[in-house]
């Protein structure tokens, strides 16, 4: 059944079709949407599950691991201060191997306050053992959510599904919302092998010695190593069901293209309209986006960039001290591979400042000048 | 019940071990050292058998015997919500003597 939805709600219909048994949030802009509307699914009967009112995200996320724990699905959804207040709940929740799914909207971190877009806020949270999905469109998001829970339990490791705020969360979009039958055949009930329950008792997440820690640890990175593998495994059958595949990236034109915009979330839709007019007059351009960010499609990566001659990664975001995120990621994958193109940074967008078609082209037109990078951060429409 | 005796596992290879911190009966195993500084005693005569110190007992290290409050000193951690909760102000926390 096709809907008119905004982003928020396609985070809500996802937990809603994945059956998650408990829902723990704690609302906050732009992501309020979220929560109030599975709250009321959950109030009239529409979603089976238990609504748990907490009194902050960290707490949003403890209740989410000890459902977990005793084998329930649990989602939850938040944002930018929100996130950071999680922080440590989300170490606990990769580290005790907890597969739950979060929706994240990005926003940018106070101060000064905003609630506007940039990827700050979940990027400050890559290292803590969850994947992540940066989606560009609702039906991306809505479709992701499915995904997330499925490939999350088979590895059990927790998924975050991010959407820029409001160019997603409160754009309105035609939505495909598929058949619950449909997602319950690719969806199986959550079993998980160990489980809090009284008539087998255990102690989880308690104090581990040296002799133990570092194995835990290994195991979490090999586990997040057939996180690649098994994202493509799922998209394709995904799309034998559903008819929409779901990738580590989404690269448009870029098989014959000589200058790529490598970039993520919704900002490439903008890159793909300078790429078509670039196109129109000659220049074969591309536009590789970037959806898995966490376990980093490096291979993949690679094997787009590796025919390209030259490529430009534009981060709404920025690891100060260093350089974009997406671009050091993106320079580490083809690092010590030979024949590799020269990779370009450039910075846009923070705090939701517009990324128009005209920052793609003041991209193009400073990477196309030069040979290589002689700078690591180009920074695009800052009043200098 | 499970046989209350401490065993520690090592695992020698990632391989055998499970991906959780998972440790089974740990916390059966596990008595409380000679670490708590005070434990709670019952007074018999005040006592309302209300049960609300074994509601509240977050060990939960009372036992409700013939109808009375009964702390299992080889779990209780000395944190004196029981006495904190107790109506009738009948349990009285106690230093121990080492
Ligand atoms: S002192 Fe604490 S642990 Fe001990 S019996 Fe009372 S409530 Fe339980
Ligand atoms: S709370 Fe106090 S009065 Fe009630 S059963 Fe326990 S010791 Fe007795």
């Amino acid at each position: 059944m096709k809907k008119v939805m905004m982003g928020n709600h396609a985070l809500s219909y996802g937990a809603k079709l994945a059956r998650s048994q408990v829902i723990a949030a704690y609302p906050i802009t732009p992501q309020t949407q979220v929560v109030e509307l599975l709250s009321e699914m959950c109030s009239d009967g529409t979603l089976d599950a238990k609504f748990i009112n907490v009194e902050s995200e960290h707490s949003a996320m403890a209740a989410c691991i000890g459902a977990s724990v005793a084998g329930a699905r649990a989602f939850t959804a938040t944002s930018s201060q929100g996130l950071a207040l999680m922080h440590e709940m989300l170490h606990w929740a990769a580290g005790g191997r907890h597969p739950i799914v979060m929706g994240n909207i990005n926003r940018s971190m106070a101060p000064g306050w905003s609630i506007w877009t940039d990827q700050n806020d979940s990027l400050s949270e890559r290292d803590t053992g969850w994947m992540q999905y940066y989606c560009a469109s609702n039906q991306e998001v809505l479709d992701t959510v499915i995904q997330a829970f499925k490939v999350s339990e088979r590895l059990m490791i927790p998924g975050m599904v991010i959407l820029d705020a409001f160019a997603l969360s409160h754009t309105y979009e035609v939505v495909d919302v598929p058949d619950q039958a449909l997602v319950d055949k690719y969806l199986p009930p959550f079993k998980p092998e160990i489980r809090l329950t009284p008539s087998d008792p255990r102690a989880f997440g308690g104090l581990t010695g040296s002799e133990h820690y570092f194995e835990l640890r290994y195991k979490l990175q090999k586990y997040m190593e057939k996180a690649p593998a098994l994202i493509e495994e799922t998209g394709r059958e995904f799309e034998k069901i559903f008819g929409r595949n779901l990738g580590l990236v989404d690269a448009y034109r870029c098989d014959d293209a000589d200058f790529v915009f490598v970039t993520s979330g919704t900002a490439g839709f903008t890159a793909r309209v300078v790429v078509d007019e670039f196109r129109k007059s000659g220049l074969k351009a591309g536009n590789l986006r970037i959806k898995v960010f966490r376990p980093f499609p490096f291979a993949k990566v690679r094997e787009v960039l590796k025919k390209v001659k030259k490529a430009a990664v534009v981060d709404r975001n920025c690891s100060y001290g260093a350089h974009g995120i997406f671009y050091q990621e993106v320079k580490s994958a083809l690092y010590g591979e030979a024949g590799m193109p020269p990779v370009f940074g450039y910075i846009a967008g923070l705090g939701g400042r517009d990324i128009t078609t005209d920052s793609f082209k003041e991209v193009a037109a400073h990477a196309l000048a030069k040979d290589k990078a002689d700078e690591e951060i180009v920074w695009i429409g800052v009043k200098k | 019940m499970r046989e209350k005796k401490a065993k520690k596992i090592v695992f020698n290879s990632a391989e055998e071990m499970p991906i959780m911190i998972a440790s089974v009966g740990s916390q059966t195993h596990n008595l409380t050292g000679a670490w708590r500084n005070i434990r709670p005693e019952v007074d018999r005569t005040k006592c309302l058998q209300c049960g609300i110190c074994w509601k509240f007992c977050p060990e939960p290290s009372i036992d409700i015997v013939d109808e009375w409050p009964v702390v299992d000193y080889d779990y209780c951690k000395g944190c004196g919500i029981c006495a904190e909760e107790c109506p009738a102000k009948c349990i009285v926390m106690v230093e121990e003597r080492k």
